[in-house]
């Protein structure tokens, strides 16, 4: 899977898994590093996603021609 | 009325319909009594027996008024109607018709929530097996409830303070009045039908419990049942259940707390993401010691101390391979000269020419072929003689043969 296109609950799933590889330490030290480096390069992935999301809201309503159009939501609070 | 007039049935009747009309008490009066004898005609229009322990009176209530009923009259039921109490000049009855009926004892609204309730029970809409898991990260989370109001502002605030990595489309509806359930149902629909979002979440903030009405309203639990999409109910303030929060799939005391259950919380999410850096971390560290320690070990064995000591061990090996096979050629080569020493000694023993020293000598004929017969000789044959240091020619004078 490439790695700009792993969504972040696919990274955490495989995250746990290679933490959890990792602990039990029963795989050759090649393997390891290795490991080691995919799941430093995914929890970079996460973390840039959790800091660069910003919340997208859009409001569905009919259009003139009866088909709901998506609009930005404004607050009017 | 003249005492001598004859009157057409009809005309009774129709006089008789008007004085009770006449009569201003009758246009407008509450009587209690117990349901009997209850029936809907496909008409719509619902007719009964209104009753106590001494008498009863019919009654009708038109679809007109029938369709407002929130709840389901039943038989035995004690209620109160409003209405008028005219004739049905066709059968020269009087009935009483019907434009309301309350329930005794609890309101109409409470009846009809319980008996939808046990009905949808009854059909299984609430079990649990039906419920469907709520995504751990949603993606896209349609919220179905009034664009106005606090409650859809609260819960796009606390999404995006929570998890601002889902999309929020909002599907504006009415969420009370007559018209609020079919536009709940067509949003759930419409979600479903072009699978909109990964999660939906339906709601309003709270109100009375006519304002909340729609989310005791059968199409939308229905809605809410089949809908593919996972649904959070969120309706009104913590006390207030709904039928939407029995069929959901995950129920929500506010709108609110629907945000916080619909989504992790971002800075929970950071925590458990440096928890793996820190298990990994650690995890690398010690294997990696774990290693140094194995390596200690092999290094204090003898054969990596002293990295010559093998080949010291081989080379030892080989010398003393060496010697032995040395003398076992040694051996073998001795073995050799002497067989052959043997062999010369037996070779020269046998030669026909150490004969001769001792005193022997060979004859040969005129051909060079040993005689060594004398019946091959004849007198005057030349001979040859050959002896120990030379040859001799001679002739034969006589011949003798031994006897």
């Amino acid at each position: 899977m490439k790695k700009d296109s792993i969504t972040y609950e696919q990274a955490i799933s495989r995250l746990s898994q290679i933490v959890n590889d990792l602990e039990k330490g029963n795989m050759p030290l090649a393997d390891s590093l290795s490991l080691f480096e995919e799941g430093t390069s995914l929890m970079k992935r996460c973390t840039e996603l959790l800091d660069a999301a910003e919340q997208k809201v859009v409001m569905l309503k009919k259009g003139a021609d009866g088909e709901p159009v998506e609009l930005p939501f404004e607050e009017e609070a | 009325m003249n005492e001598n007039r004859v009157y057409s049935v009809s005309e009774l009747n129709g006089f008789v319909k008007e004085l009770f009309d006449a009569t201003p008490m009758f246009s407008q009066l509450s009587v209690r009594g117990e349901l009997s004898n209850y029936k809907i005609y496909p008409s719509g229009h619902h007719y009964f027996t209104l009753k106590d322990s001494e008498s009863s009176i019919r009654c009708v209530m038109f679809k007109s008024s029938a369709v407002r009923l929130r709840f389901h009259p039943e038989n035995g039921m004690s209620v109160t109607v409003s209405g008028r109490l005219s004739v049905y000049p066709r059968d020269g009855a009087y009935q009483f018709y019907c434009s309301a009926i309350m329930p005794e004892g609890t309101g109409d609204l409470q009846l009809a929530f319980e008996q939808l309730k046990k009905k949808l029970s009854d059909e299984g809409l609430f079990d649990a097996s039906h419920k469907k898991p709520l995504p751990h990260y949603p993606d896209r989370i349609a919220i179905i409830t009034s664009s106005a109001g606090a409650a859809v502002h609260d819960m796009i605030r606390i999404l995006g303070r929570r998890w601002p990595m889902s999309k929020v489309i909002l599907l504006p509806v009415r969420v009370q009045g007559v018209e609020a359930p079919p536009e709940i149902v067509g949003a759930i629909r419409y979600a479903n039908r072009h699978a909109l979002a990964d999660l939906i979440i339906t709601g309003r903030g709270g109100g009375s419990i006519e304002d909340l009405w729609a989310f005791n309203d059968e199409r939308v639990a229905r809605a809410i049942y089949e809908s593919e999409i996972p649904v959070i109910s969120a309706v009104g303030h913590e006390p207030d259940v709904t039928i939407s929060d029995y069929v959901a799939d995950a129920r929500a005391s506010t709108p609110s707390n629907a945000a916080e259950i619909a989504v992790p919380d971002r800075s929970e999410e950071m925590d458990m993401l440096s928890g793996f850096s820190i298990r990994s971390s650690q995890a690398m560290d010690k294997r990696l010691k774990n290693l140094r320690t194995e390596l200690d070990n092999y290094r204090s064995r003898r054969v990596l101390r002293d990295a010559s000591a093998p080949i010291d061990d081989r080379r030892q090996e080989l010398d003393y391979l060496r010697d032995k096979l040395g003398s076992a050629m040694e051996r073998a080569l001795a073995e050799k000269r002497r067989a052959q020493v043997r062999l010369a000694a037996s070779l020269d023993a046998m030669s026909p020419l150490r004969v001769l020293t001792r005193g022997y000598s060979i004859a040969s004929d005129e051909h060079g072929k040993l005689v060594w017969s004398v019946k091959t000789l004849k007198s005057g044959a030349p001979l040859r003689l050959r002896l120990s240091d030379g040859s001799a020619d001679c002739r034969v004078e006589s011949i003798e043969e031994d006897q």
